[in-house]
């Protein structure tokens, strides 16, 4: 009896033991972030008042410096990569899901997941090479390259289209094919179709997708090194290079002095809380409207 | 009515003869109604061009992205040949271009994190797609780990310079290493937790997917439930997990803020993995901007090129293993 009964109750000895080991490695991966949250706004909530906002970093050793630039900077960048991303981004999507089956359909969705995986920093390398390294072919239109935000915000566009792309497409097939045909057999021609009835039924689907890509960009340093530069002064040129959170937070942590260092600290923080707002948004919407991304 | 039953046939693209020959009759007259309708399908042709010229335009983007990458690293490719990517110096004062000390850093870099973080992640995918899928606890253990692929990286940098160091230093000291703190292993630590998301979540869905009825079949044989998950479920989903791992390693390949911020930054080849080192994509980062001789920024256009095609490669072997998964 006993030689039979030992090794079940090893069997499930060893299964209990197992859970809790899979268990415990489940959520120490958790500990890290909330280690990472808590640090960053334990160290920048108290760098951030009023002159945070408006000023611009002030020379080492002057207090009162703030990251206006750098707010201002991220916003333009990030606004104007938007306007090129999404409409851009929703077109491909609705084309993909329209055309499931053609060869063009094929090979662009082969490259959106290729752009998917491509590391920042290459596409920060080509847009260095498309917009910021003098070429006779734009010296032909008359604009003297160099550094500029609006080569930051390229940079960034590509970033986010294939997420843009994505869940646009990803969203729209979902959809019954009966939406599309009753559409269609009221006698409207494909493009209302198309942005009437179904782009406003995946509307929450393709807002997140953008919400998303929004939050993917805001943090990315790599492709902004070698376009927007940085810029320790208040702009608002697109052709001139431009300071932006992440670069801000690269320099100045990576720099030798602590008030420096503090600045970088509360730019860390509204740069996570910023991220983080945008994501926790994206998922009550799509629990809210059962999107699936 | 007429009109309204042309729109409909045209528009679902039908390659009905019908559609030429009626199209043909109400280009025939030329009634106010006519006309409108000639000027809505031309809408209509000209709606579906820019659709297709977008899909066309993603292809012509990736395209142009690796054309701009070789063409670019032509005069490095040229003057060094193949040997720049096993030649061991990198001097660019003297003008000796060898990646393999970055090659190196890379390689061992995004391993040691892959070995590090796929106990935890594959913990993730077992705990959720198994023991507990649904529920509130669950449910904030996914959505938690998924923010962990939200966090800027150049956050995790700064975190990793501020707090990681000074630990892996005075670590470094009680095991008799030198006390740097940056290097090859502390770029691996953070690299490990910003990768968990990606193999975790896939081998989630994965996990989710195993048929009820192989585990119950197991389970009625008086299996237990480590049992069931490690000869039913684990073998069922090896190669959705192994495509999950391939996609984290080539999230670790290519990140470079957080490892440029904590490696340390040396062109030589690292002894150990507490010294400093480099990878592709920090170097790129640090010395594109300085680089000021044609070959020398070609040199790391190539090291890009070589990123590049590396995380394709990767990425497209992942995605097909998910795909061929996921049709069964």
């Amino acid at each position: 009896m006993k030689a039979s009964n030992s090794p079940v109750k090893f069997r499930i000895g060893k299964s209990g033991f197992f859970k809790g080991v899979i268990i415990t490695l489940a959520f120490s991966c958790v500990i890290p972030l909330l280690f990472i949250l808590a640090y960053i706004i334990k160290s920048g909530i108290t760098k951030i008042n009023w002159n945070f906002f408006v000023n611009v970093p002030k020379p080492v050793g002057e207090p009162g410096g703030g990251i206006a630039n750098a707010l201002l900077g991220s916003a333009m960048i990030i606004l104007v990569a938007a306007i090129i991303a999404i409409p851009i981004g929703i077109m491909g999507g609705i084309f993909l899901s329209e055309n499931r089956k053609s060869k063009v359909a094929y090979w662009a969705r082969l490259c959106i997941d290729i752009l998917q995986g491509v590391p920042s920093i290459v596409i920060g390398i080509v847009a260095y090479f498309w917009l910021v390294k003098p070429s006779a072919f734009w010296g032909f239109f008359g604009w003297k390259q160099g550094f500029s935000a609006i080569s930051g915000s390229l940079a960034l566009a590509i970033m986010m289209l294939p997420i843009v792309v994505r869940s646009t497409e990803e969203t729209l097939k979902l959809l019954p094919d009966s939406l599309r045909e009753a559409g269609f057999a009221l006698g409207l021609p494909f493009h209302r179709v198309i942005l009437k009835v179904v782009v406003p039924c995946g509307v929450s689907g393709i807002l997140s997708g953008v919400m998303l890509s929004v939050a993917r960009i805001a943090g990315e340093t790599a492709p902004l090194l070698f376009t927007a530069f940085g810029n320790s002064y208040l702009s608002t040129n697109m052709g001139k290079p431009m300071q932006s959170l992440p670069l801000l937070i690269f320099n100045y942590a990576t720099s030798p002095y602590n008030d420096w260092h503090d600045l970088a600290w509360g730019a860390s923080c509204i740069l996570l809380m910023f991220v983080l707002v945008l994501n926790i948004f994206t998922k009550i919407i799509t629990r809210r409207w059962k999107v699936q991304l | 009515m007429k009109t309204f039953d042309n729109e409909a046939v045209v528009a679902r693209g039908n390659n009905d003869p019908r559609v030429t020959t009626t199209a043909n009759t109400s280009a025939l007259k030329t009634t106010n109604r006519d006309r409108h309708s000639h000027r809505q399908i031309w809408t209509e042709k000209l709606f579906r061009r820019v659709l297709f010229g977008m899909g066309v335009m993603m292809v012509v983007l990736v395209v142009g992205i690796m054309l701009t990458l070789v063409v670019q690293s032509i005069p490095s490719i040229k003057a060094l040949g193949i040997g720049y990517l096993w030649g061991t110096t990198w001097d660019p004062v003297r003008d000796i271009y060898g990646a393999f000390p970055f090659l190196l850093g890379t390689l061992i870099t995004s391993f040691l994190a892959l070995i590090i973080s796929i106990p935890f992640s594959f913990a993730v995918a077992i705990f959720l797609g198994e023991y507990y899928p649904k529920g509130w606890l669950p449910d904030l253990l996914k959505n938690t780990v998924e923010l962990i692929a939200a966090v800027p990286s150049v956050i995790y940098g700064f975190w990793g310079l501020a707090v990681l160091v000074p630990i892996v230093r005075s670590f470094e000291s009680s095991i008799g290493q030198q006390p740097i703190g940056v290097g090859i292993f502390t770029s691996s630590l953070i690299l490990s937790i910003m990768i968990i998301p990606y193999a975790a979540s896939l081998g989630r869905s994965m996990i989710q997917m195993v048929p009820s009825h192989l585990k119950e079949g197991a389970y009625s044989l008086g299996a237990t439930r480590w049992e069931v998950i490690r000869s039913v479920v684990l073998p069922y989903v090896k190669s959705g997990l192994f495509a999950g791992v391939l996609l984290s390693l080539g999230r670790a390949l290519g990140e470079t803020m957080a490892v440029t911020m904590v490696i340390g930054n040396t062109s030589t080849i690292p002894k150990n993995i507490f010294q400093p080192g480099n990878t592709m994509a920090s170097v790129i980062a640090n010395e594109l901007n300085e680089a000021d001789r044609v070959i020398y920024s070609s040199a790391l256009i190539e090291l890009g090129l070589v990123l590049f095609l590396v995380t394709v490669v990767i990425n497209m072997i992942g995605k097909r293993i998910i795909d061929r998964v996921t049709k069964d």
